[in-house]
């Protein structure tokens, strides 16, 4: 007999499938099938369409194409035999989905279905409009549905109940209608009816409030009746599970009070007695009663507040913590993160068993655990917990290691008591997992030991002595190094000791030592290297005996590969031979980061790439600061966050004016804020620009890099004075000068007067374009900004289109431009007009990328760059 | 169990089948543990000692046992013995 004709039984033919051994048998055998039941159905075969479409549905599960077979279902459902009709809705349920068209011509079948006598019939056509009913079957078919809701058998009534739900889900109009019929079938015994109208009744009054209302004030007291006879209900075999009766039931009927206890104070009280017996008397020690005292907590947890309970759920849940079964656990912290934000202390009382669950083996847990221990932080408890995690850090397993590290250095970061503690925990973990702590981390800690003046020298020591012990960590060599560099004479004149300090000799020689071997390590990257050649240079301005040798170590990098090793090494070089006189200025000690802007900028989150355009060519003072600004934004920004690729460096430049003048916490504020201000600009302008390979080194670079530029090392002197005063030589002035223009605005609002001065946004050797600016009186956030571009070279240019880009805070609109040709050496200009509207207006300042794209001789010349000094108050 | 957006995923392992339910993120993990338990008990029951192949050679009854037992996302019946005396009537009109 073929094996593949209508006659196979289905058990022939699944064997058939499962004897292939490799995937193309299978197809094949496949197809054959598919290829004999298309046949069959397009003879119009009445016999074995039922075993057809069986084969079909298996075929189905495999995974192929079936659609040929739709039709099938139909003839099949509108055949009168039970059989026939039972494979029929079987095929409907599986082989199509409620958004078939298909599934509309089956309405009236179901409907007469629906209305047979026999009960077994009615229960399929339930069954499958229960699983897939559309939205307007279900309008059709509710009227139907609603009245075999009274059937007299119970396993009809389930069935419509269940039906019920999905025509509320779809339809949720129709949902009054139901209220009434639900009432009655919350008041059944039996278990399977009541389930059902439980479940319908939830369903009800989450999609619709009159009926929650309803519900709340006819039903509660029933249904807590009913779930106390439940729980006081005797052995019964048939619902019995783990000893406990239907516990689906319990589960469902909790939910359902969970429902209509939220947020009614009165259905709350009346649930409280039972859920205090439920949480007290159902066993845990097997599945079922864990899942029943679940339930109740999370009902507990969600209705209106009872103190009492509410700890006794937090009690219950500290059990589950210590339960062997990692699904429990699991289960446990989970919702403990969620009752956090409604009771912090219950659940500080559990912090013990939490802090286990971060060892444990499960992963899962182990996370879960960890996001908890973070949220239930506070000043109280993070010292003991900070030392547990830490311990824990020498010992987790790598993957975890990241993730723990990130926690604990943000833990320590937000809620340090004191500079000290602080400190010495981020040593503790940069010693263990310096590799996983992200660059901005421990940027905030070379912020915090700058701030922290009196813990120089203990810091020092304490990174001397853990450089000296482990040396693999790079973020570690790389704190470090600065701070060798930052402070070297206070480690070896012992300077500020600390109480708790054993007292330790490190000569000259051992501190440049320890650098020497950072730089000449393999495993270093640039940025330690570069880092290290600085810190080599400020040792060899406060060492001056160890001078010459630190001068053999830089110059052994000079014919390095890479270019900014090279160049530092070769600069440095040059500064020590022959400018011994600045060279002790140039280094003298870096001027406090203010954590305040540090921890603004951070919140701000402004990528540090350094802009290109900036070039390394000494410029004058007015041409370096823009560029710089770059840089200069980096160095403060000192974070390696990467968000709104399009803001620029020139950003942090205003910020930075922006955000020292307003009540500043800076700690040295002594002088008027403005000052101290400027201080630490005027220090980050005169840091030169850094070459354009500079874009992919982390900013601590810039935060260590030397100085390029002689005329701009000169004004150091300046900067490293605290007082503006100074003006040794005229760039200094020039600088000065700049940044009076710069200067601070919300002290004097004269400034920010309407009138807005027009800048050179944009100057090349051939090209220069002027913004003149002016707004509206009423509208502040908008700017009308006209341009003006001059043609500087001796040529003519052609097809002149001009394209800006703002970051996403900025909108821009650019009116046409007056003509697309500029005649040369400037004999005409071009006009265009743009409108900008600032939607951080007052916090942030204009920025624009320009891209100016013109024909000279009929061959392409683009010219791109940045605008950042738009004045700061547009 | 896993999670997916709005949705997790509760398994349980017999042997070497794993029977997975789609549930909601709301919705009471350990309950539907047993959920998945009970209808391992039924199929047992009903199979007699059930084994992979059984499944795989009367899926048509498996759905019937299943249509029993959970219809349009919700619980239909907890009690076995009702389901397995449903199941014996359904039985016989085939």
């Amino acid at each position: 007999m073929n094996p593949f004709s209508s006659g196979t039984r289905l058990r022939d033919m699944i064997r058939a499938i499962r004897a292939c051994k490799t995937a193309a048998e299978e197809r094949a055998v496949v197809r054959k099938e598919c290829a004999a039941i298309r046949a069959a159905i397009n003879e119009n075969d009445q016999d074995y369409r039922h075993r057809n479409l069986a084969k079909l549905m298996f075929i189905h599960m495999l995974g192929y194409p079936t659609h040929f077979g739709q039709m099938e279902c139909l003839k099949l459902i509108a055949s009168p035999g039970f059989p026939e009709k039972r494979i029929g809705y079987l095929g409907l349920m599986l082989l199509l989905d409620e958004r078939q068209e298909v599934l509309m011509l089956v309405t009236n079948s179901v409907k007469q279905d629906l209305n047979h006598t026999n009960q077994y019939i009615v229960g399929l056509a339930l069954c499958a409009l229960g699983n897939i009913c559309s939205a307007e079957m279900a309008r059709d078919l509710a009227p139907e549905v609603e009245r075999l809701l009274q059937f007299r058998d119970p396993n009809i009534r389930k069935k419509a109940a269940l039906c019920s739900i999905r025509i509320i889900k779809k339809v949720p109009d129709l949902a009054e209608n139901f209220i009434n019929p639900v009432a009655a079938l919350l008041k059944e015994k039996h278990h399977g009816v009541l389930i059902t109208g439980v479940q319908l009744c939830t369903d009800l009054c989450k999609v619709s409030p009159e009926a929650l209302e309803y519900f709340r004030k006819k039903c509660t007291d029933g249904l807590v009746r009913t779930l106390r006879d439940l729980v006081n209900s005797p052995y019964a075999p048939e619902y019995d599970i783990a000893g406990i009766t239907d516990p689906f039931l319990h589960i469902r009927l909790l939910k359902l009070l969970r429902v209509l206890g939220r947020g009614d104070a009165d259905a709350s009280d009346s649930m409280n007695d039972i859920l205090a017996q439920v949480a007290t008397k159902t066993e845990s020690n097997k599945n079922a009663g864990n899942a029943i005292l679940y339930e109740c907590v999370e009902t507990i947890m969600s209705i209106e507040d009872n103190g009492g309970l509410r700890v006794l759920a937090i009690n219950i849940l500290g059990r589950f913590l210590s339960n062997r079964d990692n699904n429990i656990r699991y289960v446990a912290l989970n919702m403990l993160m969620r009752a956090i934000t409604v009771d912090a202390q219950a659940v500080q009382r559990h912090r013990a068993t939490i802090l286990e669950c971060v060892k444990d083996s499960d992963a899962s847990i182990r996370k879960r655990a960890l996001e908890l221990v973070y949220l239930l932080v506070n000043e109280s408890n993070v010292k003991p917990l900070t030392k547990e995690l830490v311990d824990y850090l020498e010992v987790s397993d790598q993957d975890f290691k990241g993730d723990l590290t990130a926690k604990v250095c943000s833990i320590i970061e937000k809620f340090s008591p004191e500079k000290s503690w602080y400190i010495d925990q981020m040593l503790k973990v940069l010693t263990e997992a310096g590799n996983f702590v992200k660059d901005e981390v421990w940027h905030a800690l070379v912020v915090v030991i700058s701030n922290a003046s009196d813990l120089h020298g203990y810091t020092v020591r304490a990174l001397f002595r853990a450089l000296q012990t482990t040396a693999e960590q790079e973020s570690l060599v790389r704190v470090a190094v600065w701070c060798i560099g930052e402070y070297g004479d206070l480690l070896v004149s012992n300077a500020g000791m600390l109480n708790v300090e054993d007292p330790i000799t490190v000569t000259e020689s051992d501190a440049v030592d320890i650098v020497e071997s950072a730089i000449k390590r393999h495993a270093s990257d640039l940025t330690t290297k570069s880092m290290a050649l600085i810190a080599l240079l400020k040792l060899s301005s406060r060492f001056p005996s160890c001078s010459r040798r630190i001068k053999d170590i830089v110059v052994q990098h000079k014919g390095s590969l890479v270019l900014e090793l090279q160049q530092r090494s070769l600069e440095f070089n040059s500064i020590i031979e022959k400018h011994q006189n600045i060279r002790s200025a140039l280094v003298e000690r870096m001027p406090v980061l203010d954590e305040a802007t540090f921890g603004g900028r951070r919140a701000s989150s402004l990528p540090n790439t350094v802009s290109t355009s900036s070039g390394t060519a000494v410029k004058l003072p007015n041409g370096v600061a823009k560029p710089s600004a770059a840089p200069l934004v980096d160095l403060l920004d000192l974070s390696d966050d990467v968000p709104a690729p399009s803001s620029s460096g020139g950003d942090f430049l205003q910020d930075l004016l922006g955000v020292n003048l307003p009540p500043a916490t800076q700690s040295e504020g002594t002088n008027q804020t403005p000052k101290a201000g400027t201080d630490v600009l005027l220090d980050l302008l005169s840091i030169g620009s850094t070459p354009a390979q500079d874009n992919n080194l982390s900013t601590p670079d810039i935060l260590s890099s030397g100085q390029d530029n002689k005329p701009i090392i000169a004004s150091l002197d300046v900067l490293a004075a605290p007082s503006l005063t100074h003006t040794t030589s005229s760039t200094a002035s020039n600088m000065m000068d700049l940044l009076d223009g710069l200067g601070p605005a919300p002290p004097k609002p004269a400034e920010n007067g309407p009138a807005y001065p027009s800048i050179v946004a944009f100057e090349s050797s051939s090209l220069r374009l002027t913004f003149n600016f002016s707004k509206q009186p009423g509208n502040p956030q908008t700017t009308m900004i006209s341009g003006s571009f001059t043609n500087l070279s001796s040529n003519l240019f052609t097809d002149f289109v001009f394209q800006a880009a703002v970051p996403k805070f900025l909108q821009l609109h650019l009116d046409p431009a007056s003509g697309n040709s500029l005649p040369a050496s400037g004999n005409g200009t071009i006009t265009q007009s743009l409108k900008v509207t600032n939607s951080q207006h007052g916090k942030k300042p204009l920025v624009m990328r320009l891209r100016i794209a013109y024909k000279v001789d009929g061959k392409d010349v683009l010219e791109e760059g940045q605008i950042n000094n738009f004045p700061r108050d547009l | 169990m896993l999670q997916f957006r709005t949705h997790k995923v509760i398994y349980r392992r017999y042997a070497g089948l794993f029977f997975s339910l789609c549930v909601d993120i709301t919705d009471n993990e350990l309950a539907y543990l047993e959920c998945i338990h009970l209808f391992v008990e039924i199929l047992d029951h009903f199979f007699s000692n059930v084994c992979e192949l059984d499944l795989v050679f009367n899926f048509h009854k498996v759905y019937l046992i299943l249509d029993e037992f959970i219809l349009a996302g919700e619980l239909q019946e907890t009690s076995k013995r009702a389901i397995i005396e449903r199941m014996g009537e359904l039985e016989k009109l085939e």
